[in-house]
């Protein structure tokens, strides 16, 4: 006897408990098998490119917080970064080390999430997010402590930083990169060598560093196809070029390399947060401004606006989730003509299907989440 | 053995109380089918309230439990340290509009909580909770627990199928496909079970194990794994509960229940869990005995205590292990335990000739098969193992690689070991 | 391209990648500026596999395609990356038929630009031709017009929302840092 099938659609999501946010992924499936994925974004779409056309470029660093939530840090050091090249200011040194500190400090926070959220997707009830949220936690409250806020900080300022932290951010710092290793290796025993991870990642959604490059996909995920390129490294921003650290690579290019090379990227951002805490020299943490760039819009009373000279800028940073651009062009007055980011989350999906297909509908749940997206940064 | 003719203030066994009461009853002169349908029904009554309560209390027990190893507190507000939780989450789901959805089989889906609660709770009724605490001692309990208990798979069916849910049709056939696999495991390991004790009556095979003062643990580890892993497929529970895989397909069959519908899936699957339990502890711990402590303690207590403690390694395992796919579910009944409980079926009842042929005592013969039993174990699962693990060297852990050559490309490398 | 701390990123410039598309085929560059170098559209995919598959180029990144509206005209922005000898560079391309502005798309020679420039016809307007699946992305379908234009509505609040002052309040200049 034979029985006739056909495929059939689900679509998981914009709900689903393992989307990461609003994110829907169309999957034509036979049995459990893939045979076509399509991704629908905009559910999170609000525009960020038109709004922030319409305000000045100050105005628009919450904006950057509001992309990448789990690494507002980041967001907002790529838009700086993006500005200064504009304007040409040059930060204090201070400032450049306090961005190093905080970015990396972000980045274990970012980290901590993906990998737990990683391991809540290959199913495990909620205990590795728990134990990471854990120490995500302390990061955020190293970050109140620094600007007051823990999620959308707006820290980062054009020329510098808000302000200097306070006398008892250094101690506490320390104190919780002391710490860190011993959880870091509670979380390889709980779960580098579990069967069921290994099982459930290795051999899967294998990109090689070819298709890797090909398809722009950047950050942990390109490392993990054994391309040994970080924007740290290659194009050193704030202080990175002072501090020693390495570029984790994976060498099977699958889901499981992913997972090792985030979890051995916390342990080279902590390596880096040592120096930095040792380095980090006394002074003033904000530019003074080139009045050049500053200067009072046509506006009956104005306050003073940065008003960089007519010209593009494409500032990148290495963002935990990849490279993080802002392009921006400048038409002189004091908000960007053109302001665009490049963001990691979005462009790092261009794979999927590639991916996910002939995999099982668990696969492509563990796919997606070894993507680690941020459906802010994904739809913008 | 406690004697029978105990009184009835007698609380190291209840059957002692109901027996004096059905014997005054009989004494005031009722018909023969008052008192048998007093005890049933007493019994019943004793049953349902016993599944409740423990259900209640396993709810606050594993949120706390869970909570613990998971760094966090877990409920602590309703009642005295959230003891009251769990009946605030019932009284919710009590309250709750229980929502049809418009393209539902009605009917189908109406009845699927009260299928899938049926069989859980009759489970219960052949499983002796002391020497006369059984509510129907049947001879063929063994052969009752194996029909009775995969009735539900056409419960979970029905659920998946009416909900007209796309998930939800997906858990449904991910159910069936599994329980159909780790049930013919779950028959196997029980044959091996009532092959050697030479009983289907529950009652027996604890009564042989307190005779011969062994475990069947002892005599068929192979047993006890293969029942302890279909028990946990037969449960949903991680790292199996692939049926209502929650990061995958949200909650399987059960996505488009709420309410009180759900708390019946909810409870089902918790009665689930204290059925297989209570199978593991009946036929592999000894039952309701303790090499003699039952003389003095309830052996009721001493029933739930490795009942309640079989249940927490299932809480435990969940807190702690991820999920598997389907596929490696599968592929682990068919290649790994099915071998297995093949094999285990023909070393007990080789051994089981051996003792009938040789008339060998039983002091000479069950130490004597525990050894083998084990040793026959820790070999093939050893040894499947290693086969598996030299066949598929690709699937070992490692870590990163680290380098600071910028530009590189180490695809294929070979990387650090952990 | 950051300015601040020692570059180590070659950034190649305009002018220079121009001279180099110009040997190989010449005629392809519209115009070239220290920012970047301006194709032909109808030369862009042999000049994009050149710049992707030449040793001294190796462009094989393509980094960020984005899309800018410059009133008279639309340019698409491609900034490139090479990981093995990293370095970078943009090059654009114009589309200058406001009302149905067509590029020739990139995904054949780097399938990194098609959820990038499917971004860029959902949200300017542009066409890729050649792109295998150009949709919406953000937007639903029948969304009407391209709200990255600068024709498109202007947002809530004006065009500097937040530098006017409520009434009643101080109108003394706002100090601080910009």
């Amino acid at each position: 006897m034979t029985v006739q099938t056909e495929p059939f659609v689900v679509n998981l999501g914009p709900q689903h408990p393992s989307t990461h946010g609003v994110f829907r992924l169309r999957l034509t499936l036979d049995g459990e098998r893939i045979i076509d994925a399509d991704m629908v974004m905009g559910y999170l779409h609000r525009s960020m490119e038109k709004l922030a056309e319409e305000r000045t470029y100050t105005q628009n660093i919450p904006f950057t917080d509001r992309t990448d939530y789990l690494a507002a840090m980041t967001g907002n050091l790529a838009y700086v970064i993006a500005v200064e090249q504009l304007c040409g200011i040059e930060p204090p040194d201070r400032a450049q080390w306090l961005r190093t500190i905080m970015c990396e400090l972000q980045r274990i926070a970012s980290h901590c999430m993906a990998v737990g959220i990683f391991a809540n997707d290959c199913g495990a009830w909620q205990t590795p997010v728990m134990h990471m949220l854990r120490d995500r936690e302390k990061v955020l409250d190293l970050f109140e402590m620094a600007c007051g806020a823990r999620l959308t900080l707006n820290y980062m300022r054009i020329g510098g930083v808000s302000r200097d932290v306070p006398p008892e951010f250094m101690p506490t710092a320390r104190k919780l990169i002391k710490d860190l290793p011993k959880k870091l290796d509670e979380y390889e025993d709980l779960l580098l060598e579990n069967e069921i991870i290994v099982e459930r990642s290795r051999g899967i959604g294998v990109l090689t560093p070819e298709q890797a490059m090909a398809h722009s996909v950047s950050g942990p995920m390109l490392r993990a196809s054994g391309v040994a390129w970080d924007i740290r490294k290659a194009d050193p921003y704030a202080a990175y070029d002072k501090v020693d650290f390495d570029i984790a690579v994976g060498v099977h290019g699958d889901v499981y390399d992913r997972f090792v090379v985030r979890l051995a990227e916390m342990r080279e951002s902590v390596k880096i947060l040592e120096q930095a805490l040792e380095l980090i020299p006394e002074g003033p943490v904000h530019a003074q401004l080139p009045t050049a760039t500053v200067q009072p819009i046509d506006q009956p009373v104005a306050p003073l606006a940065i008003r960089p000279p007519v010209g593009e800028a494409y500032g990148r940073i290495e963002s935990p989730r990849g490279e993080l651009g802002f392009y921006l062009i400048s038409d002189g007055s004091p908000a960007p003509f053109r302001f665009h980011i490049r963001s990691p989350s979005y462009i790092n999906l261009t794979p999927l299907k590639l991916m996910s297909v002939g995999g099982t509908v668990a696969d492509a749940i563990v796919i997606l989440g070894s993507v680690d997206i941020i459906v802010g940064e994904v739809d913008r | 053995m406690m004697p029978l003719d105990a009184e009835w203030y007698d609380f190291r066994d209840f059957g002692n109380t109901v027996g004096s009461l059905l014997e005054q009853i009989r004494d005031w002169g009722a018909p023969d089918w008052v008192p048998y349908v007093i005890s049933g029904l007493i019994g019943v009554l004793a049953i349902l309230l016993w599944t409740i309560l423990s259900v209640l209390a396993f709810i606050w027990i594993e949120r706390r439990v869970v909570g613990l190893m998971q760094n966090r507190i877990g409920p602590n507000r309703v009642g005295p340290n959230g003891l009251l939780q769990p009946v605030a989450d019932a009284l919710k789901l009590l309250f709750k509009e229980p929502i049809t959805t418009r393209n539902a089989d009605r009917i189908l889906f109406w009845l699927a909580p009260i299928v899938v609660f049926v069989p859980t709770i009759v489970v219960f009724a052949v499983i002796p909770f002391g020497e006369r605490m059984v509510l129907a001692d049947l001879n063929v309990g063994v052969l009752f627990l194996i029909a009775v208990g995969s009735l539900n798979t056409i419960a979970v069916f029905m659920a998946g199928w009416s909900s007209n849910n796309k998930y939800a049709l997906i858990g449904a056939m991910r159910t069936i496909a599994m329980l159909i696999s780790y049930e013919l495991i779950q028959v196997l390991v029980l044959l091996a079970a009532v092959l050697f004790v030479g009983s289907m009556r529950l009652g027996d095979i604890v009564d042989w194990q307190a005779d011969h003062a062994v475990w069947l643990l002892f005599l068929q580890p192979l047993g006890l794994l293969g029942y302890i892993v279909a028990g946990a497929v037969e449960m949903n529970r991680s790292p199996t509960d692939i049926a209502e895989a929650e990061s995958e397909i949200v909650a399987g069959y059960h996505t488009e229940y709420g309410g009180i519908k759900f708390g019946f899936f909810y409870q089902a699957e918790y009665l689930a869990g204290f059925a297989i339990a209570a199978v593991i502890v009946t036929l592999y711990m000894g039952g309701w005995t303790l090499w003699g402590l039952e003389e003095w303690v309830p052996g009721w207590l001493i029933f739930l205590t490795k009942l309640y403690g079989v249940f927490f390694i299932y809480i435990w395992s969940r807190a702690t292990l991820p999920r598997l796919r389907i596929d490696q579910l599968m592929a682990f009944a068919w290649k790994f335990l099915l071998p297995l409980s093949l094999v285990n079926v023909m070393v007990v009842g080789g051994e089981k000739l051996l003792w009938q042929e040789a008339e060998l005592s039983s002091g000479e013969a069950l130490p004597l098969f525990g050894v083998i039993n084990s040793a026959v174990a820790v070999i093939l699962i050893g040894g499947w193992a290693w086969v598996l693990g030299h066949q598929r060297p690709e699937r070992v852990a490692h870590r990163a690689l680290l380098t600071k050559e910028l530009g590189t490309i180490h695809f294929g490398e070979p990387a650090p070991t952990v | 391209m950051p300015s601040n701390g020692p570059s180590v990123t070659k950034a190649i410039a305009g002018l220079d990648i121009a001279h180099r598309i110009e040997q190989k085929f010449p005629g392809a560059v519209e115009e070239a500026i220290p920012e970047a170098a301006t194709m032909k559209a109808d030369r862009l995919a042999e000049v994009c596999a050149f710049l992707r598959d030449d040793p001294d180029l190796k462009f094989e990144f393509l980094s960020s395609l984005t899309a800018v509206d410059r009133l008279e005209y639309f340019e698409v922005v491609y900034h490139l990356t090479s990981i093995r000898l990293n370095q970078m560079t943009a090059i654009k391309v114009k589309a200058s038929d406001r009302e149905n502005p067509r590029v020739p798309s990139v995904t054949g020679v780097w399938v990194g630009a098609n959820l990038q420039e499917r971004e860029a016809y959902d949200l300017m307007g542009i066409v890729f031709v050649g792109h295998p699946d150009l949709r919406r992305m953000f937007l639903w379908d029948g969304f009407d017009g391209w709200p990255l234009r600068k024709d498109y509505l202007v947002g809530p609040g004006g065009r500097f929302p937040g530098l006017e002052r409520f009434p009643g309040e101080s109108q003394e200049p706002l100090g601080g840092r910009g």
